[in-house]
């Protein structure tokens, strides 16, 4: 029982690691990008995390630590990195709609987000 | 089965290594690296799941500190120099 339970978590957080990396190959610019990443690679560590807490017997609780660990950090730092993408020079980012972070930051807004007003059908 | 979920683990972390290596700008490496490091605690995780032996968790535990210092440091780097 606690086999079966630890091998579908196990194959379940797998599967959303190859998700990731499928959408880090396909899809189109930095903020795509790391939406596939972080999101999947956060729900991977919790599930392949708590499979190591219950099957293994002395380093259970390090694997639940390292698995917190990488929880509170992962998006944090893709948070980080989304702040730098966003202030760097010469980053092909694609912001459809309103700039919120432009208008929170007091700025005009970002330079790129006018200027494929004519293809933003997706 | 923990097999398949290695399998699994190497193809996505074969498609993060891609990115890190073709992509644009430095924020994509940045972002694919990180994935990367996840996609390594995982596989040492199932390995030690796979064996039953537990010696591999504190190198776990490292990569995992290590991974989230050298994105801090990397962000750093791509906000003060640029894409």
């Amino acid at each position: 029982m606690t086999e079966t339970i630890v091998d579908v978590l196990v194959i379940i957080g797998a599967v959303f690691v190859m998700i990731a990396g499928l959408g880090a190959l396909r899809l189109h610019d930095v903020y795509a990008r790391m939406h596939a990443i972080t999101k999947a690679s956060t729900i991977a560590v919790v599930l392949i995390g708590a499979a190591g807490t219950i099957s293994l017997d002395d380093g259970r609780w390090k694997v639940a630590l390292a698995a917190l660990l990488l929880f509170i950090t992962a998006p944090s730092a893709a948070h980080l990195i989304g702040r730098a993408a966003y202030g760097a020079e010469g980053i092909d980012l694609r912001i459809d709609g309103a700039d919120d972070l432009a208008v929170a930051l007091g700025e005009e807004g970002h330079e790129r987000a006018d200027t494929d007003s004519d293809d933003d059908g997706g | 089965m923990t097999t398949a979920a290695l399998v699994l683990l190497a193809i996505g972390g074969f498609g993060f290594l891609l990115r890190a290596i073709l992509g644009p700008s430095l924020a994509d490496r940045l972002v694919a690296v990180d994935g990367l490091v996840v996609t390594i605690f995982l596989a040492v995780v199932v390995r030690s799941i796979r064996t039953g032996n537990d010696l591999d968790i504190d190198v776990a535990l490292i990569v995992a500190f290590v991974g989230f210092l050298s994105t801090t440091a990397g962000a750093r780097f791509v906000e003060r120099r640029g894409g």
